[in-house]
């Protein structure tokens, strides 16, 4: 039971991780997929997080008597991924706008159905 | 300067980027950009050049010195692999010119090669990192920059295919992300070297061994290894033939580096050959030899075509890294480079053949060989290249790679070899048969050669293949250092 409860943010992560992968795997709509991709991205960021936690620590600033801090460098590195994932989705959303332009649909159904019918 | 080269390789695409992207339409854009990858691919041999001499250069990034700070580690692997993206990005430019102009919109010329350079920084990046996050990072935008190069493509498809290729690359990059997330918690550093000293200590932790899954397969995913190559072929076939033949000759080649490097530097061999990470590589490596050429054979569109062939050539480079042996790393190492010609030539030339006719289907080039008898040669010794026949480069990389397998008695993978060779006659006999011994299809359009400026890069990279077929000191050279720094156990 400790387990369970002792890793709830790790389980977390765990969840939202398939839930984002799922989505991006069986939505057709691409729109939807992108926000899949953004739920599978973000689990990555509380997995990195929850790494940085130190039991008991405080915000990595210095101050008057405070012994244990938080690991300050998985945070870092998360901000990085976290720009990423916004270049990401905005390269993503773009791209999914020329693609409604051209195609006048964003289901992949519609999308495979335009290209092979020709 | 001395030691900075290692850091301006990475910074001087980086700082021209932006540059390129504010400037006027017309040729300065492009003139800009040719100068720099020129540059750099000048930065990258010298570079070479003094880590065969001097042994490795360790750059510290900011004056912060590692395991802290970044740090840029420069051995032979990573600057041999430096080389190749630099020198095919030279050679890339020479010929983006007339064929960016015939089919990327007038508008969108300066930030196409604003992208191209953003490309070139990321992959760049990758070989010059000592730092697995900042893999990551240069990972991210050299994929970022490619995804929008593929969607600047003529038809519609481009958009999908680039989309397609976004999912595909992020998923495989945040795997990447996952694993040294999970590799950091137990190592507590990000420097390779670091890691590689502090990791025999914990290899038995359930953490590590799912980190180490989870950055192959999403490495995997980036180069297009069988079965994760499904983003390849529309990227390839879709992209602005420009940015097909930078991306087949230098993107997945760089992800066969980030994966030798894991593999072999960060994680003890002992431990990779333990898993069955070796005997994956092996199984997919024949079955994306086998498979992807038997698709090639089927191909409609010439880009497709050599797209598949791609896959399949991946399949080779896999088997190197699987056999784990000294020979075995070589055999990749070569195949790394001599693919970079090889595909770098065929695309070239096939790019010349839709800048006169504007198409791509294998039925509307019956007959342009006698058209078009420069390109039509360049295509002729790009094929024999891929096949392997003696004398040209495909052939060294073949040879290396068979003697890797006998030397393990793997006599299954040698008949894939042989196989897989066999099939490449079939496709490029194809592309040939169509060039050449078809009658021409009258359209009332005369065909000529292509432009100077797209059959001279395209043929420096063919004579390139033959020298590299008859004088193997440089590749073979600078492969066997190589992999012997990455070390390579098994008999």
């Amino acid at each position: 039971m400790d387990f369970i409860i002792g890793h709830y943010n790790y389980w977390v992560v765990i969840v939202l991780m398939m839930v984002g992968l799922y989505t991006v795997i069986s939505r057709g709509n691409l729109v939807k997929k992108i926000i899949g991709l953004n739920i599978f991205q973000v689990s990555v960021f509380f997995l990195y997080i929850s790494l940085g936690t130190v039991e008991g620590g405080a915000a990595p600033i210095i101050a008057e008597g405070v012994k244990v801090y938080s690991n300050p460098l998985p945070h870092v590195l998360i901000l990085t991924a976290i720009v990423v994932g916004v270049a990401t989705t905005a390269l993503a959303l773009a791209l999914v706008v020329r693609i409604k332009e051209t195609y006048g649909t964003i289901e992949e159904d519609e999308i495979h159905n335009l290209d092979h019918s020709l | 300067m001395g030691n900075h080269i290692s850091l301006l390789l990475v910074i001087v695409p980086l700082i021209a980027a932006p540059l390129v992207a504010v400037l006027p339409r017309g040729r300065l854009p492009w003139a800009v950009s040719f100068a720099v990858s020129v540059v750099c691919a000048v930065f990258a041999g010298i570079q070479l050049l003094s880590v065969i001499q001097g042994g490795v250069i360790s750059y510290e990034l900011g004056g912060w010195a590692p395991p802290w700070g970044i740090e840029y580690r420069i051995d032979a692997v990573n600057a041999f692999v430096a080389l190749i993206v630099s020198i095919i990005a030279a050679l890339t430019l020479p010929y983006a010119l007339h064929s960016a102009e015939r089919e990327i919109p007038e508008e969108k010329i300066p930030t196409f090669y604003s992208a191209l350079l953003l490309c070139l920084t990321g992959l760049l990046g990758i070989t010059q990192t000592g730092d697995i996050f900042n893999v990551f990072v240069f990972l991210e935008i050299s994929s970022l920059s490619s995804y929008a190069l593929i969607s600047l493509g003529k038809s519609r498809q481009a958009f999908t295919s680039s989309y397609q290729y976004l999912i595909m690359g992020t998923i495989g990059a945040t795997f990447y992300l996952i694993g040294v997330g999970l590799l950091y918690s137990q190592t507590g550093t990000l420097n390779m070297q670091d890691m590689a000293n502090i990791l025999p200590s914990v290899l038995h932790l359930n953490t590590v061994i799912t980190g180490f899954t989870f950055i192959m397969v999403g490495i995997a995913l980036k180069l297009a290894l069988f079965p994760l190559h499904l983003w390849l072929p529309n990227a390839y076939t879709y992209a602005p033939t420009v940015v097909t033949v930078f991306l087949a000759a230098t993107a997945t080649k760089v992800a066969v580096y980030v994966m030798l490097r894991i593999l072999f530097t960060v994680f003890p061999q002992t431990f990779t050959i333990a898993t069955p990470a070796d005997e994956l590589f092996i199984v997919a490596g024949m079955a994306g030899v086998i498979i992807a050429s038997v698709y090639a054979i089927y191909q409609k569109n010439i880009k497709r075509l050599l797209a598949y062939s791609s896959v399949a050539q991946i399949g080779y480079m896999a088997l190197g890294i699987g056999f784990a042996s000294v020979t075995g790393l070589m055999a990749t190492l070569i195949h790394l480079f001599n693919h970079a010609l090889m595909k770098g030539a065929l695309f070239m030339a096939i790019g010349a053949i839709i800048y006169r006719i504007d198409s791509c289907r294998l039925d509307q080039i019956h007959g342009l060989g006698r058209a078009m008898p420069w390109t039509f040669g360049a295509i002729v010794i790009g094929g024999l290249s891929l096949v392997g026949v003696p004398g040209t480069a495909g052939f060294i990389s073949k040879w290396y790679l068979v003697t890797a397998a006998l030397e393990q008695s793997a006599w299954i993978p040698v008949a894939v070899i042989l196989i897989g060779s066999l099939l490449a006659v079939v496709y490029v006999g194809k592309l040939i048969e169509a060039l050449y011994f078809k009658p021409v299809t009258d359209n009332g359009k005369t065909v000529t050669e292509a432009p100077l400026m797209l059959l001279v890069p395209t043929w420096g990279l063919v004579l390139a293949n033959i020298y590299f077929g008859l004088d193997t000191d440089l590749t073979v050279g600078v492969a066997e250092q190589a992999a012997a720094i990455l070390g390579g156990i098994k008999p």
